[in-house]
């Protein structure tokens, strides 16, 4: 497949909106889907619905197997060592809390600490304060460095041994800076804690592989990756999968149910309770196909590329600061300019159709670190091209016109 | 949609130079405000003296060219004003920034409505009303002595 042309796989961009063509800057937000994403859902509500791991019936039965093709695509796409490792959430948030929750009961009690970064995302913060609220755990932090970077050392640094787990980002979704987790993996093991990585935005844009990570836990979001909402995947280690409790009730977990007792259901199906996103879930099957189809290594050349021209038009640009200089980077812009708020900037690009993302985008502690209320954010995806970031940069000059800059 | 609209002279002028930013000392009622999904924040002091008039208001907070510029025109237009009075020009003009194509209120003159008419651009860009109403909802919290954090998500 032709870099150049993977533009023309996504509908949303056959059309004007708002009479613009769009220029799409935010998929560390969310990604667009490419057709074979859209089609795939609606082919298996028209032609193939049923509910899965249930009835015998046709239907049933070719769902069911469709449904378990996607997790063996990802269990080979994150090169995890067994299938029963993946479990499908609906989204990577569901996937942190499942973690969270379950780990939280069985290993964690007061005084206890769990060590996060100060550039996490709310989705890895909020989750651990539940358990800080009901256990009277302690939540540290890695600080961050003036490049907007998490060294090993700084996480080195706040490892106690009260420290039951660590759960760090792969890639910041605000300074792009892409974490140690290899080492920080290695190090936590030497002193046996173990380490969930957010990779809400690792996924989407850089090559995986849990057996060489060695991580204990691995966050997906399905939407990031140019596949549906309402679906994610978390990675476990079965050894984790089995030691854990069941994080949710209901059909499709069970084993055994009297009014005695209750036993659990085996992997995977422990963690999947209740009617799961089916339609979705066969859909990011196709997302998978459509990744490796080009490639991971293009992609990350790809947005290499987009994210080094981008920093060069910007750092022209007066009186444009970008927030964060980390030496491994991926494709995420966040800037603020001088004199104009992110929210006036991101009204006035969406009216030449540049899309980007303006507020603390989920990462407060990091902004109020950074002593900036709010950045502008501009993010790569697969389909974007050095011509969106001309458009940017004259969006941006337009802007500086309005306010007189 | 257009721009212009949206950001007007007046707004970039008290959006850049906010009036009545800051704190004062006897104040005797006061609300915080903010905008979860932006983290945008306010917080409107007042003095209202024993006539229940407003003798002097002054704001802190951060926030985009709209919301600066609501909350330093909200405050010059309301000082002087009696609470009662108050209530109605909030009123107004939340009905002007919802839905009404104009303000009603007598209390305002035609110079102070044409100001406040300049905010009516949000109007069309339905992510930013929060941007122009959060002060206002704030001045409200304030005069009810409410102690809740005034929310734009609800």
């Amino acid at each position: 497949m032709n870099i150049d042309d993977i533009k023309k796989e996504f509908p949303i961009f056959d059309d004007k909106i708002q009479n613009n063509d769009l220029v799409y800057l935010d998929s560390a937000n969310s990604s667009q889907k490419p057709r074979i994403v859209v089609d795939r859902i609606y082919d298996f509500y028209t032609k193939e619905f049923s509910n899965v791991g249930r009835s015998v019936h046709y239907l049933a039965v070719a769902a069911t197997n469709l449904y378990e093709q996607t997790r063996v695509s990802v269990q080979k796409y994150i090169n995890a060592k067994d299938k029963d490792e993946i479990v499908f959430t609906k989204g990577a948030t569901e996937a942190i809390n499942l973690v969270a929750n379950t780990f939280g009961q069985k290993y964690l009690s007061e005084g206890d600490e769990v060590l996060l970064t100060e550039l996490e995302h709310h989705s890895n913060y909020v989750p651990w304060h539940f358990l800080r609220k009901a256990k009277n755990i302690k939540i540290e932090f890695a600080e961050i460095n003036d490049d907007g970077e998490v060294t090993l050392e700084a996480i080195e640094k706040k490892i106690t041994n009260k420290t039951k787990i660590i759960s760090v980002s792969h890639l910041s979704n605000v300074t792009g800076a892409i974490l140690p987790i290899k080492e920080i993996v290695k190090l936590a093991h030497s002193k046996n804690i173990p380490v969930l990585i957010d990779g809400c935005q690792g996924a989407p844009h850089l090559k995986l592989d849990m057996q060489d990570i060695d991580c204990d836990f691995y966050a997906i979001s399905g939407h990031k990756m140019y596949g549906p909402t309402g679906i994610g995947v978390l990675y476990a280690k079965k050894k984790w999968l089995e030691d854990l409790p069941p994080y949710q009730g209901g059909g499709g977990m069970i084993n055994e149910v009297k009014k005695e007792g209750i036993t659990y259901g085996e992997l995977p199906n422990k963690y999947e309770a209740g009617t799961m996103a089916t339609a979705q879930v066969i859909a990011f099957n196709e997302s998978i196909k459509f990744m490796e189809k080009i490639g991971i290594q293009n992609i990350e050349k790809h947005e290499k590329e987009l994210l080094d021209y981008g920093l060069e038009k910007l750092k022209k640009n007066n009186s444009v600061n970008i927030i964060g200089n980390p030496k491994e980077k991926g494709g995420v812009i966040s800037f603020t300019i001088e004199g104009v708020h992110p929210h006036d900037i991101a009204t006035i690009l969406d009216e030449d159709g540049v899309a980007i993302r303006a507020g603390h985008h989920c990462c407060q502690i990091l902004h109020d670190k950074l002593n900036l209320p709010a950045t502008a954010r501009a993010s790569f995806g697969v389909y974007n091209t050095k011509d969106d970031i001309d458009k940017l940069d004259e969006a941006i000059n337009k802007c500086k016109k309005i306010f007189n800059l | 949609m257009d721009l212009k609209d949206l950001y007007q002279e007046i707004i970039l002028d008290h959006g850049k130079n906010p009036r009545n930013l800051g704190k004062f000392d006897n104040y005797n009622k006061d609300a915080k405000g903010n905008n979860p999904l932006c983290g945008d924040n306010v917080h409107v002091y007042l003095r209202l003296n024993e006539n229940k008039k407003v003798e002097d208001i002054a704001f802190e907070g951060h926030g985009c060219a709209i919301s600066m510029a609501s909350a330093s025109i909200m405050t010059d237009m309301v000082r002087g004003k009696e609470e009662k009075e108050v209530k109605e020009i909030v009123t107004d003009f939340l009905g002007m920034i919802k839905e009404k194509d104009s303000l009603e209120t007598n209390i305002l003159k035609d110079d102070e409505k044409t100001k406040l008419m300049s905010l009516s651009g949000v109007k069309q860009y339905p992510m930013r009303v929060k941007c122009a109403t959060l002060s206002w909802h704030t001045l409200t919290s304030a005069l009810n002595n409410s102690d809740q954090i005034v929310k734009t998500e609800e």
